[in-house]
């Protein structure tokens, strides 16, 4: 049974909790335990590595700190804070005099701390086989493009992602539990990610490309293992859809939902509730089980 | 000294059009502060044909790399570019001799901040602090009050666009995704010093 330390990060314990709730599910269902990283703190995401350099190193020195002599890997679902604890693991290997005396008294052997993307270990080839071997739902019917998003694979220096431009991952995956996944050139293009607060403008008009690139490509549904992205995509599907003067009918869904749906699990259909795009009328005309669509 | 040197540099920008007399010490004081090795840069472009933001920007990033090889640090601090930057890290990805130009956006947004400098996209430098404050009073961040803020702020919460945050906002309290109390670290000591 895995046994691995896990980081949440802070959106999964708010907007990002239907994310959460799946990774648990998957979690218990294939026996690995995950094993929250005691009192981790904020990475600082894009604010802190944006405006004070020192902080976000800082934010990410204590959660590498309480990761020492825990059980690895930390496993990370949020991309954005692997890549702020995978940025700041480099930097630091090389300089540590901005580390603050506090956060130093934990402990600085950084490099025993191995960081992993939740959608890099669970694409393992030894966490497929053991997915594929308690698959009892065929996910026929399924057409989803993968998106990655930026921060997992880049730069491929920091993440050591080894196709930083062309991530397999989630597309293997789910190729193995019986979608038909498309292949498409805008896997790793920006949604945008925070400028939706502030630049909303911005925001719609990559998600609206992404929107035109899956629709032609022929998905039906657009997966992914990044929070930010699914909000981006998910959010404000009507009004950017209004925008591009066309109709978009995508859901965005997490791809640990769609691994919850294939082994079976009851609780699968509520993640997907909880999402603005209703995936009810998608799952429909699937082969999948009547329960996991018709309360959608 | 290497300021006093900086703002002298800039008085002496030459108008628009005017032949430059290149400089480099703003070019040594950000590899000396940021660790950017920016005499790397050939103006390959790759950087800037790669950008998913160019659309919105003032400078592409190839320039913003250009003038500060020029040292004219003036024209950075005061673009909309270094506050548009994704982050996205496509730049550095594809940079034949990776130069960091996420990081010298973000080492050109800090220096506006400490020189109390006009913020071209005041939404998103506030949007960054309220963040942080999030960071220091608790650890975490605690998303219901980071936007509640935000919105007061910035007139989200009473003008047109008001009616639109509200229903956003209802949709998801109903999907169970807003959070009313915020949690944060147990130990908050470490955050002393660190803002």
């Amino acid at each position: 049974m895995p046994r691995v330390s896990y980081y949440p990060g802070c959106s999964l314990e708010g907007t990002a909790c239907d994310y959460a709730d799946s990774i648990a599910g998957v979690a218990k269902a294939l026996d690995i335990e995950l094993v929250e990283l005691p009192d981790w703190n904020c990475c600082g995401a894009t604010a802190g590595h944006s405006i004070n350099h020192r902080a976000s190193l800082n934010l990410a020195a204590r959660n590498l700190a309480l990761s020492l002599g825990r059980p690895q890997p930390v496993v990370v679902p949020c991309a954005l804070c692997f890549n702020r604890l995978r940025s700041a693991q480099a930097e630091l290997a090389e300089d540590l005099s901005q580390v603050t005396p506090q956060i130093a008294a934990l402990g600085t052997d950084f490099s025993q701390v191995e960081v992993v993307e939740l959608n890099s270990y669970l694409s393992r080839p030894e966490m497929m086989d053991l997915i594929e071997s308690r698959k009892v739902v065929n996910l026929e019917g399924l057409a989803p493009v993968c998106y990655y998003g930026c921060q997992g694979q880049r730069p491929p220096k920091v993440t050591g992602h080894p196709r930083a431009e062309d991530p397999q991952g989630m597309d293997r995956l789910l190729k193995r539990l019986g979608a038909q996944v498309i292949d498409w050139s805008f896997k790793t293009d920006c949604c945008g990610a925070s400028h939706a607060i502030p630049r909303p403008d911005i925001v719609f008009t990559l998600v609206g490309r992404l929107y035109g690139k899956a629709l032609e490509a022929g998905a039906n549904c657009i997966v992914t293992g990044c929070q930010m992205c699914q909000a981006n995509l998910d959010m404000y599907q009507t009004e950017i859809a209004k925008s591009m003067g066309r109709e978009v009918y995508l859901p965005v869904l997490y791809f640990t939902e769609l691994v919850g749906l294939a082994l079976g699990l009851k609780e699968a259909p509520g993640w997907l509730k909880r999402h603005l795009v209703s995936a009810g009328p998608l799952l429909s005309k699937t082969g999948l089980p009547r329960q996991t669509w018709e309360r959608l | 000294m290497a300021d006093q040197a900086l703002s002298a540099a800039a008085a002496a920008s030459p108008p628009e059009g005017a032949a430059i007399t290149p400089r480099s010490d703003f070019m040594k004081q950000c590899q000396a502060e940021s660790g950017i090795n920016l005499a790397a840069c050939y103006g390959c472009k790759k950087c800037s044909n790669g950008c998913p933001v160019t659309f919105a920007m003032d400078l592409h990033p190839y320039q913003v790399v250009r003038y500060a090889q020029l040292g004219l640090p003036e024209k950075l601090k005061g673009c909309r570019t270094i506050w548009l930057c994704a982050s996205c890290q496509t730049c550095l990805t594809r940079c034949p001799n990776e130069v960091d130009l996420p990081r010298l956006m973000d080492w050109l947004k800090e220096a506006v901040l400490k020189e109390s400098r006009p913020i071209e996209e005041k939404k998103t430098a506030l949007f960054h602090q309220l963040f942080l404050r999030e960071v220091k009073a608790r650890g975490r961040v605690f998303e219901g009050s980071l936007m509640t803020r935000y919105l007061l702020m910035t007139g989200g919460a009473f003008g047109p666009e008001a009616m639109k945050n509200a229903r956003l906002g209802l949709a998801m309290f109903r999907r169970g995704r807003m959070k009313l109390l915020p949690r944060g670290t147990k130990n908050r000591a470490w955050i002393k010093g660190l803002f």
